[in-house]
């Protein structure tokens, strides 16, 4: 048996792949060839033919349109304008300037207006405070979207509690005039609300507080809320008042969508109860109020919230522009959101909802315990897909004569010390590159969630 | 007495647990509160109106309205022209405007995004990365960020005003003014070609209901192609030559010479589409194009590879098995969100007020607002006019959802 030499006593060589299956030529044949090499009739042969035009004109228009993009923003580019001759640098003899040959980007000109484009006319000694927020930003949502960092929860209701309050604080300067009085009302009315509901759950001050304490101590907690918000916005902290007229540029597309969607999250979730509450008015006043905001476009909303909002307003109160603004997308997206979340509870199995009556529990109860956890988990990547165009729509508030970046690029047009033939181009480019980062960035970031909340159906 | 107060505490009783008379309760406080918010609005805005003494009211409507409105479709159809015609026409020029835009957008946007779908589903690695690139920069970019790249950047590539870009041998052209083209001139008697087209579309119909009948009676179907082209071309074709061709072209007139401010194209002839709205058409078609490329491809892959395969075991040839097997499949899961996007796409045409394109926003809300001031009346007639419109289009989408639905039993 030892002996048998017909036996091999190591393996075969490995004979090298076929040539034809490796390497470019063998990926072209494969995924590219293999589409046009059909001729066995007439019909086929016609076909494969076109196909093989079409791609060689698909591969010539892309190629030369990436080579545009490269020979402009890098090759043909102007970088520095070490001489500080401003539009002079970027333009050629004949247009006045000293640049030979044809010019792409000009670099210099976004180095000059960066601050502007960040942070509109942000007043340049405080610019730390943005930047601060910007920073938290990026720390506390960098925490949240790595799936094993610890207290991932805690930091998400930092999130969008503490730090939004933080953010106002800090970008405004706190000076908000405020009246003492109704501070102290708002905070005396919030401790006996809450007490009251309290002691009213345990049936100590009677029937009605026992059965409707819940929604007294909920009512107070509110009250407590504002009056503490109203409290950390009249402390001086010796910050610099800067009004919402000097924000602009990334700042105010950062401001409005994140309001947007924040603030769209309760006023969604309640939305989308009452859609589908047993209770007739609430449903109908949710679907008329949820149509009518997805019926209109954002820009009348905005017109409307710029020049109707003061009118239905006691006499005399007047408040800036951005705040409007932000009211108008709040109440936008607040619709967009109730969607997305009612496909949550609809997503919910019944056998969720019997259930949990089955324990006994109430409406409030089994809401907030059992369906809106699930429900809520279920929708992350809606929601993030609602912020993904919330972002885009933001550039609408330029409508309205707020800046935002796009806005700050437009304006940045005007400027006669950088007017060249390709600042406007070069202009839209870093728009365009910015934003897009964002939202395609967001849009993997929603695409990996949602392969990751995909758990369960899985074979 | 004593009956008494059992009674009213069970009435009492009631309004605190019984879930149908708690839901009465919860409404009614709801109502109230509703009924105090919205009178606390209406009283404001009343005295607000009073204090800065302005009217209400819809009188504005029949007044006339003096302003210069870009020539567009609207203004073609309205007639419109300043100091004549009143708010109310220049309402209807906005909404005619919005309208058109819409529809042409819808158009192409589907036309392009069923294509690059398709092409990101293509085997062809080629075709697939050009669709793939197309839709990843298209649907990550703001549109009103496309809308300002193509009307203040890509159309002012083209020649100035005396100068063109000449299309089509010359029968057309494109400059800053705007894309000229040959108007179609109909004469006496267009009139019957188009009746007989209509009716060669009604037979085709017909036809096709009766070759399905005859298919399903004998297994055969009779030739369908040839019939419709006769109905479709030819008929209308033969009455069109025996009207004695009732349709001529209107050239648009290039004057190259004459004096400076004269040269160039003449205002009155061919048929011109002025820039704002090739902008406008451009960056609402290419951006929502993007959305309904995905649309298709999810709806494409939603239908199970064993219903190819099946088609195949049935003995369909490829294009058979997508016509009659897929695209049907398919259309059931793209349907809805394609409505969506159709009304996105209307709701967005509004960001022609960023290029000053003369859409109900730009010039009824923006323009003749200004001139008026009643915000509340003009403002309600704009959000009225998208509202309808977003009606109308889920309504007839949803009738073709209804037609194309599966029917289960």
């Amino acid at each position: 048996m030892a002996n048998a030499s017909y036996l091999r006593t190591e393996d075969a060589p490995l004979l090298p792949p076929p040539v034809s299956d490796t390497g470019i030529a063998g990926w072209m044949r494969r995924h590219v060839l293999s589409t046009m090499n059909d001729f066995s009739s007439p019909g086929a042969g016609i076909r494969s033919v076109l196909m093989g035009l079409l791609t060689l004109l698909l591969l010539y228009y892309g190629l030369s349109a990436l080579w545009g993009i490269i020979d402009f923003a890098f090759i043909k580019a102007v970088w520095s304008d070490p001489e500080g001759l401003k539009r002079g640098v970027c333009t050629t003899a004949e247009q006045g300037g000293v640049a030979t040959g044809e010019v792409g980007a000009c670099w210099p000109y976004v180095q000059a207006k960066v601050k502007l484009f960040i942070y509109g006319r942000y007043p340049e000694s405080e610019l730390w405070r943005p930047n601060l927020i910007f920073a938290l930003l990026a720390a506390g949502l960098g925490w949240i979207i790595i799936d094993k960092a610890p207290g991932r929860r805690f930091i998400a209701l930092l999130m969008l509690s503490v730090f939004p309050l933080a953010a106002l604080i800090l970008l405004t300067g706190g000076h908000a005039g405020l009246s003492r009085t109704g501070m102290v009302i708002m905070a005396v009315s919030g401790v006996v609300l809450t007490l009251a509901g309290h002691l009213g759950l345990r049936g100590v001050l009677g029937e009605i507080l026992l059965a409707f304490g819940g929604g007294v101590r909920l009512l107070g907690l509110l009250f407590l809320i504002i009056a503490a918000v109203m409290f950390f916005m009249s402390i001086d902290y010796g910050l610099e008042k800067v009004p919402t007229d000097f924000w602009g540029g990334l700042l105010v597309t950062l401001v409005v969508a994140l309001t947007g969607i924040v603030a769209s999250l309760p006023l969604g979730i309640v939305l989308a109860l009452g859609r589908r509450s047993s209770l007739p008015l609430f449903r109908v006043l949710s679907i008329t109020f949820i149509e009518f905001w997805r019926g209109v476009p954002l820009i009348s909303v905005l017109f409307m919230s710029s020049v109707m909002l003061p009118l239905f307003l006691p006499e005399g109160t007047d408040f800036d522009k951005l705040l409007r603004a932000l009211i108008g997308v709040a109440l936008f997206s607040s619709a967009y959101m109730a969607e997305n979340i009612r496909g949550g509870l609809q997503a919910i199995p019944k056998g969720q909802y019997e259930g949990a009556s089955a324990l006994g529990l109430s409406y409030n109860q089994s809401m907030r315990m059992i369906i809106l956890p699930q429900a809520l988990k279920i929708v992350i990547p809606g929601i993030v897909n609602t912020f993904i165009s919330l972002f885009k729509d933001t550039t609408l508030v330029l409508i309205i004569g707020l800046f935002d970046l796009l806005g700050m690029v437009q304006s940045s047009f005007t400027d006669p010390s950088w007017a060249t033939p390709v600042t406007s181009a070069t202009g839209y480019l870093v728009c365009a590159v910015t934003f897009w980062v964002f939202c395609f960035s967001m849009s993997r970031y929603s695409v990996h969630l949602e392969k990751k909340l995909h758990t369960g159906h899985k074979r | 007495m004593q009956e008494d107060t059992v009674r009213q505490q069970s009435i009492i009783n009631k309004l605190l647990y019984n879930s149908t008379w708690r839901g009465w309760l919860f409404q009614a406080l709801v109502l109230l509160g509703l009924l105090g918010f919205f009178s606390w609005i209406i009283y404001n805005t009343v005295s607000n109106l009073q204090r800065l003494d302005k009217k209400s009211g819809f009188d504005f409507l029949s007044q006339r309205a003096g302003f210069e409105i870009l020539d567009s479709p609207g203004v073609r159809l309205m007639d419109y022209a300043p100091g004549v015609s009143t708010y109310l026409d220049v309402f209807w020029v906005g909404a005619i405007n919005t309208i058109t835009v819409a529809i042409l957008g819808i158009i192409a946007a589907t036309l392009l995004g069923f294509l690059i779908g398709v092409m990101r589903l293509s085997r062809n690695r080629i075709f697939s990365a050009v669709a793939t690139v197309y839709v990843e920069i298209f649907r990550n970019i703001p549109l009103l960020l496309q809308l300002f790249f193509w009307y203040f950047f890509a159309l002012r590539a083209v020649p100035e005003l005396r100068e063109r870009w000449s299309l089509f041998g010359g029968l057309g052209g494109i400059n800053k003014s705007g894309l000229y083209l040959p108007a179609p001139v109909f004469e006496q008697g267009f009139g019957y070609v188009a009746l007989a087209f209509v009716l060669g579309v009604a037979g085709c119909w017909l036809y096709a209901r009766f070759a399905t009948a005859r298919q399903f009676a004998t297994g055969r179907r009779p030739p369908t192609l040839p019939v419709y082209l006769l109905l479709l071309i030819g008929i209308p074709l033969v009455v069109f030559l025996v009207q004695g061709s009732p349709l001529s072209w209107e050239l648009p007139v290039f004057k190259e010479d004459g004096p400076i401010l004269r040269r160039g194209y003449q205002a009155d002839a061919g048929m011109v589409l002025k820039p704002e709205f090739i902008g406008l058409w451009l960056a609402l078609s290419l951006y929502t194009a993007s959305f309904i490329a995905e649309i298709v491809r999810a709806g494409i892959l939603a239908v199970p590879h064993g219903q190819t395969e099946a088609s195949q075991a049935l003995g369909l040839s490829g294009g058979m098995a997508q016509r009659l097997i897929i695209i049907p499949q398919a259309l059931r899961v793209i349907v809805p969100p394609l409505t969506s996007q159709f009304l996105n796409l209307t709701k967005n045409s509004s960001l022609a007020v960023a290029i000053a394109y003369p859409d109900i926003v730009s010039v009824f809300a923006g323009t003749a607002l200004n001139q008026i001031g009643q915000e509340i009346e003009m403002i309600f007639m704009m959000m009225m006019l998208y509202l309808i419109l977003s009606l109308l289009t889920s309504l007839f989408m949803n009738w073709f959802n209804a037609r194309i639905r599966l029917v289960e039993r």
